[in-house]
């Protein structure tokens, strides 16, 4: 999908090859998300089926050239207007992961918490550094300003990542404080209350 | 005083080089005794070496802010050492402390903590000016280090008339006039907007790799990952620390896993 926009917005800016294609567009990206030759391929003969691109002579070394057409201009258009659907989010592996963690036997959730929190952290830490080196000159060209705006992306989803890891250590550290000062009345029926009393148990009996 | 008189040079890579300038060693504080006994820090270990920056962070109550005023000196363990540029300074009188905290330490808060009645320039002069050094010198001491950070048109403004972000660039200059070579931060970005706050840990960044050593008590990730090192405190024990690896190697392990 981003890919095939992608593209199209390299091809808006006049007749390209396939791997100059692949080029520019990680460029663009600073290799964040490489491309292989084939994908674009695959991508441009897709293009080209549903009208949005046409093969147009070849250049001097004999490469064939793409161009847009115009049905592929109100596409990308189109794409530009319209928002990154967020409603309908992918599969996320580390909250499925703290989900399947609570109450798992034999797992410490703040271990898990602390383990993934290292590593995002090691990863903003190197995120930073790259940043850094962009800044250390004035972007100079589009490119370069595109660059830095990928890996700015980056270290903000690493830092929301980052909190959130922050604020479920809390939760679960409150939820357990408030099931453990809950009255020690009421035993059976309340042990299987939920996430809370499952927590304080695992707490109190850790290896 | 012989153990300032020759720092070794600054490491250029910023990977650290040459002995401590901050140690803590089985670093311990408690409060109060008995059934109402507090453990702010568990026996804390932490080097920290010329050019490099560690970020402490931790929830509420594991223990950065007591980690920082034991290095800085400014309260006392209930065991352990704290070394600074090779002396322990419980060993020193409160007079070598008070030398010590002047002439190897540098201090940055949250809330700036500048001398409302003296301009920028003097503000990064006092404390060498304490030190002995003739106002002279020390004027153009900080007019250079304001200089480097392309900050010359404030020298001669008072605190109330720069912006917050100006305002925590000269303490960082101050915090590291002279032969100091050990800035301790706390939250210093915490009153600033991203923007100011990610030039603020920028500028730390670089003295830092210019030979400085730095912790910086921080909750925000993103400051934090400016670092070399980020430790984790937890109930007043450090769990765990990171460092970064060479940024050129972390592109391909990315792709890596979004390619899965």
């Amino acid at each position: 999908m981003s890919i095939r926009h992608g593209l199209l917005a390299l091809l808006e800016r006049g007749p390209r090859y396939g791997s100059r294609l692949r080029t520019e567009f990680e460029s663009r990206t600073g290799s964040t998300w490489p491309l292989n030759v084939g994908q674009v391929y695959t991508t441009l003969s897709r293009l080209e089926r549903d009208g949005m691109i046409v093969q147009e002579g070849s250049d001097d070394a004999g490469h064939d050239l793409y161009a847009i057409t115009e049905d592929g201009r109100t596409e990308l258009r189109t794409w530009f207007e319209t928002p990154v659907d967020r409603t309908s989010p992918p599969r996320d592996e580390l909250a499925i992961k703290l989900a399947m963690a609570v109450g798992a036997p034999g797992v410490d959730i703040r271990e898990v918490i602390q383990s993934q929190r290292h590593h995002t952290l090691k990863a903003m830490q190197d995120y930073t550094r790259l940043k850094a080196q962009a800044l250390a000159d004035v972007p100079a060209n589009r490119d370069e300003v595109a660059w830095l705006l990928v890996v700015e992306q980056l270290i903000f989803q690493a830092e929301a990542e980052a909190r959130w890891l922050d604020h479920c250590e809390s939760r679960l550290v409150r939820l357990a404080e408030a099931a453990a000062t809950e009255p020690a009345a009421e035993p059976g029926p309340a042990a299987t209350r939920g996430p809370a009393r499952a927590l304080a148990g695992r707490t109190r009996s850790k290896r | 005083m012989p153990a300032s008189a020759t720092p070794p040079p600054p490491s250029s890579s910023g990977t650290p080089g040459g002995s401590p300038v901050l140690e803590l060693r089985a670093l311990t504080r408690t409060h109060g005794s008995g059934i109402a006994e507090v453990h702010a820090l568990r026996g804390i270990h932490l080097s920290v070496y010329p050019g490099e920056l560690v970020a402490v962070m931790g929830p509420s109550g594991s223990g950065k802010s007591t980690l920082l005023t034991l290095a800085g000196g400014l309260d006392t363990a209930t065991s352990g050492q704290v070394v600074i540029e090779g002396q322990d300074i419980a060993a020193l009188g409160p007079k070598g402390m008070a030398a010590l905290r002047r002439r190897s330490v540098g201090y940055v808060f949250q809330d700036y903590n500048l001398i409302p009645a003296l301009t920028a320039a003097e503000n990064i002069a006092l404390p060498r000016e304490l030190d002995g050094v003739s106002v002279r010198k020390a004027r153009k001491e900080a007019l250079a280090a304001l200089a480097e950070m392309k900050l010359e048109e404030i020298a001669d403004r008072f605190p109330d008339e720069m912006s917050g972000g100006q305002q925590q660039r000269v303490a960082i200059a101050r915090a590291l006039v002279g032969d100091r070579r050990l800035v301790l931060a706390d939250e210093p970005t915490g009153a600033l907007d991203s923007e100011t706050g990610e030039a603020v840990l920028a500028l730390l960044r670089t003295r830092c790799d210019q030979g400085a050593a730095g912790v910086m008590v921080t909750h925000e990730p993103r400051y934090a990952a400016w670092a070399d090192r980020v430790v984790f405190l937890r109930d007043g024990s450090i769990v765990d620390q990171t460092l970064s690896t060479g940024a050129e190697s972390l592109l391909s392990a990315g792709t890596a896993e979004a390619a899965t």
